[in-house]
């Protein structure tokens, strides 16, 4: 089910102040992020983000396109390098 | 016959069974389709006047988004989603599962028939 729209989009309250900070100071730098669950709000527009998937802050710059996203998706969790050939078909 | 967006021509089945061979059109916009034109639900196509032809189409034209338009939308969508760089994008990139489903067994549907691997065991029965 969708979220209620009177409780506005989920946003933890420290991504705000970081995003104001480096706007105010000369931009361009990562912001460091934990908070995969907020949402992309409008004023994140043309910052980059450096989003933990677990591992690593994965830089994400922010597009107007990803707005009402999560952070979350711009930083895959997994990875997946294949599955190796099974060792009786090496051999053979 | 009647054709009605574009290039659909329903056949001779009542109006609520052939309206349902436009894309985007399902059993519960045929029903509002002919609540609105002011149809018999049960009537044969071949029956409709030209005058409730021109009454469905009309309606259609106004309210609903089908068959080219209905997928390009859709595409554009998926496509929005790819170049995105988004967990979703990923997936339909991959032609997997979008909305979390397991694919450790089943999810043949996004993956296709399944193909051999060589020198996988076969069980015993």
């Amino acid at each position: 089910m969708a979220r209620s729209v009177w409780k506005g989009p989920f946003v933890d309250g420290y991504l705000l102040k970081k995003a104001e900070a480096s706007r105010a100071s000369g931009r361009s730098e990562v912001i460091k992020i934990w908070s995969r669950r907020s949402t992309v709000l409008p004023q994140f527009v043309g910052l980059t983000f450096g989003v933990y998937n677990g591992h690593k802050f994965l830089p994400v710059l922010v597009t107007e396109d990803m707005i009402g996203h999560k952070f979350g998706e711009f930083s895959p969790t997994r990875t997946f390098h294949g599955h190796s050939a099974d060792k009786r078909a090496k051999r053979a | 016959m009647a054709r009605i967006a574009g290039v659909n021509i329903p056949t001779d089945k009542r109006v609520e069974i052939g309206l349902r061979s436009i894309h985007g059109i399902g059993p519960a916009r045929a029903r509002k389709l002919c609540e609105l034109a002011g149809i018999q639900e049960t009537q044969r196509v071949n029956r409709l006047t030209d005058d409730e032809v021109i009454r469905i189409r009309e309606i259609i034209d106004r309210d609903y988004l089908v068959e080219g338009d209905l997928r390009r939308e859709v595409a554009m969508n998926i496509k929005r989603l790819m170049d995105l760089g988004s967990y979703r994008g990923l997936r339909h990139r991959k032609n997997l599962p979008v909305r979390g489903q397991r694919t450790h067994t089943n999810a043949r549907t996004r993956k296709g028939p399944a193909r051999p691997i060589a020198g996988k065991k076969k069980s015993a029965r």
